[in-house]
């Protein structure tokens, strides 16, 4: 069997095998569920001790407001006086009652009373008002004129290219939503994926393992290892997670998947979201374990990756200008500069897409980037993997490069 | 003998780090069946030398040959390395990690537990098989690094520091292994401070300081160079003056007397003999090797 291979099962069951990442895996889906659970559970239990139905009263003094409608579970009642109302919400046969002054018409407003002290009016009384007034003023006209006045705006927009054709990024929440998903797991298994990996060299540091490996297959080989072997782990825990999310969403709420369900894909969006996928978190576990060579214990290894780990996430911070003037010479660096490439295009690409003679160059760029830093961190594997607790200094480093 | 039958042949080697030359024009070479010592100071230059030969570290100028070849992926699948720091994956068992390593070594993992099963009953720990690394004492670790360094069955074996933080019934179990191995044809190259080990098994010794080599060849010729024309002398009596005598001091039971340019040790006995002394033990005196590497040692550190 391939030398390569092995190391990368190798690394692979050892991770998966440990305590520590089972733990880590089972528990995020555990909290969310129990999240979910508790969102669901506590407004239930709430809600038997609510009356089912709720009666609202009102005093009409303008004379023409007297089609009483009823909606969720809310009726109006309508009462002769105040007196009377309030004596209702008083005995607590009314949850609020509210009245209708004779300038209503000319002015909208209306007087309410609750015996609750609120932040603000509930969603449900708001709607049960708002739909009784509206019946009422709009009273003569057929129910669908009604209807339309309740809700006047229904839109369906669509792009054209340039040419006139229709354009195939449409934009929009739904066209947002992959981008978004995409950069969130890139990012997720840039964390999850480099923490075991500086975990691990930092381990077979100390267990003085480096250098029997490094007799039996080359630096390169073992940097490979490593590299795909913990980042099939990380993305092996993305997964359970996506998965146990698809499932904790169904359960919360079926509106979630109506959102996913309208996503239509382009293949040349997942061909390039997947390749930037894969090219960005190369770039950045090389870089990590690069970092992990040179430092003699995990924690200073942790230090040294942020070199890596903060421009990553560098374009969330031009979120905004990557959305509203892609056109931005800033956005193009970021587009061009190989750590913020991955994110940066993942984002143009979900809003306005991409050029190509732009998006040749940020990969050209990257994989360039890639085979430099994986020469770079082979010899940094050569020099330093086997020299234990010391911190070389950048003098030291760059010799090093020179001489591995 | 032609190159292709040395099993390494190391040709002018250099490593320098900064200004500073951990290892300078090196050259020797180990011939097959051999167990070859490469003993010197600290940082002298031999865990450096080691590496260079395992092309874990490249040298900046000379060649090295193993096995009548440069060092590729084949060619590490027949050698066997001890390094001097070492361990093993600690969460793994005994067998897992043995057959890892065989693994990576071109071994399928059948060959490899059959061997391992073997190995660990000669060594009498085959009822520790399938327990955790960090479960065994230090001992028995340094063990299975021995079992997991000839599981392959290399046929170049390179330990360095092999006997060190073994307790004796390991240490001497370790070298009764290293001899077996010796008797299966196999090389084997040690590193190690301890004299008394490099004069009871090895057959030739290389011995560098401050990266070049001082002394090499073959453990009798070197001891012969540095005998220094004394005898052992043990006997009843009083001695008195002995002309020829230059230098005489206590050694065991006897007396050690060191000789003039002009006196052979047979003239000394004819002298003793004829002063009436009765003589219990003549013998010559040769240097322990631990003596001629504090010489060496010394006298190149000056």
């Amino acid at each position: 069997m391939n030398k390569t291979w092995l190391l990368i099962k190798h690394e692979f069951l050892v991770m998966v095998r440990r305590k520590g990442f089972i733990i880590l895996t089972l528990l995020i889906p555990v909290i969310a569920l129990l999240g979910i659970l508790a969102g669901q559970v506590i407004p239930s239990l709430m809600k038997t001790s609510t009356p089912t139905t709720q009666k609202i009263g009102y005093v009409d003094y303008v004379g023409s407001f007297t089609t009483a409608t009823s909606e969720s579970n809310i009726n109006l009642i309508e009462y002769s006086t105040e007196t009377a109302a309030k004596a209702a919400l008083l005995n607590k046969e009314l949850a609020e009652y509210f009245v209708i002054p004779s300038d209503y018409v000319t002015t909208g407003y209306i007087q309410r009373y609750t015996l609750k002290s609120e932040i603000e009016m509930s969603g449900a009384s708001q709607t049960a008002i708002r739909d009784f007034l509206l019946t009422n003023l709009l009273r003569g006209n057929g129910p669908d004129i009604i209807a339309r006045v309740k809700s006047p705006l229904n839109v369906a927009s669509t792009t054209f290219t340039s040419s006139g054709e229709i354009a195939k990024q449409q934009g929009g929440f739904a066209a947002l939503i992959l981008p978004y998903i995409f950069s969130i797991l890139l990012m997720m298994s840039i964390f999850s994926s480099s923490g075991y990996l500086l975990q691990g060299l930092g381990e077979e540091k100390e267990n003085r393992v480096m250098e029997i490996l490094l007799s039996s297959v080359s630096s390169g080989q073992l940097l490979m290892g490593k590299v795909f072997g913990l980042g099939a782990a990380g993305l092996l825990q993305i997964l359970i997670w996506l998965i146990s999310a698809n499932f904790i969403f169904r359960l919360a709420s079926s509106s979630f998947g109506s959102v996913l369900g309208s996503l239509n894909v382009s293949p040349e969006f997942l061909i390039l979201g997947v390749l930037y996928f894969i090219l960005g978190y190369l770039l950045v576990a090389i870089g990590m374990a690069g970092a992990g060579a040179i430092a003699p214990t995990a924690r200073d290894g942790q230090q040294l990756s942020v070199l890596f780990t903060l421009p990553v996430i560098i374009p969330i911070y031009f979120m905004g200008l990557i959305m509203t003037n892609p056109e931005n010479i800033v956005v193009k660096i970021l587009t061009f500069f190989p750590v913020t490439a991955p994110i940066t295009v993942m984002v143009r690409l979900g809003i306005s897409g991409i050029p190509t003679w732009e998006l040749a160059v940020s990969i050209t760029l990257l994989v360039l980037s890639i085979i430099g830093l994986f020469i770079l961190t082979r010899k940094l594997f050569r020099t330093y993997l086997l020299m234990y607790g010391k911190r070389p200094d950048l003098k030291q480093i760059i010799l090093s490069f020179k001489n591995a | 003998m032609d190159t292709k039958s040395y099993s390494v042949e190391v040709n002018h080697i250099t490593k320098t780090y900064g200004n500073r030359a951990v290892v300078n024009d090196l050259s020797f070479t180990v011939k097959p069946g051999e167990i070859f010592g490469l003993i010197g100071p600290n940082g002298a230059g031999k865990t450096t030398t080691i590496r260079m030969m395992m092309d874990i570290i490249k040298p900046d100028a000379g060649d090295i040959k193993i096995l009548g070849e440069k060092l590729t992926e084949t060619t590490k699948n027949k050698i066997g390395y001890l390094p001097e720091e070492r361990g093993l994956y600690k969460k793994l068992s005994v067998m897992e990690s043995v057959i890892y390593f065989a693994a990576l070594k071109g071994v399928d993992s059948k060959t490899a537990g059959n061997r391992a099963e073997a190995l660990l009953k000669r060594v009498e720990m085959l009822p520790h098989r399938n327990k955790k690394i960090e479960e065994l004492s230090r001992g028995m670790g340094q063990i299975i690094q021995v079992i997991v360094t000839i599981i392959h069955e290399p046929q170049l074996i390179i330990l360095d520091e092999p006997t060190a933080s073994l307790d004796p019934v390991n240490a001497q179990l370790l070298k009764d292994m290293m001899l077996d191995l010796r008797k299966q044809g196999k090389t084997i190259i040690m590193s190690t401070h301890r004299m008394n080990e490099i004069e009871e098994m090895c057959d030739r010794i290389l011995m560098i300081n401050k990266g070049r080599d001082v002394l090499y060849g073959d453990i009798p010729n070197i001891k012969a160079k540095y005998r220094n024309n004394s005898v052992l002398v043990e006997f009843q009596g009083e001695m008195g003056e002995i002309p020829g005598v230059i230098n005489r001091r206590e050694h065991d039971h006897g007396l050690e007397l060191t000789l003039d340019a002009k006196t052979t040790p047979q003239m000394l006995l004819e002298k003793l003999v004829q002063k009436g002394i009765n003589i219990t033990r003549f013998e010559l005196s040769t240097p322990s090797l631990n003596e001629i590497f504090i010489k060496v040692a010394g006298n190149e550190n000056e």
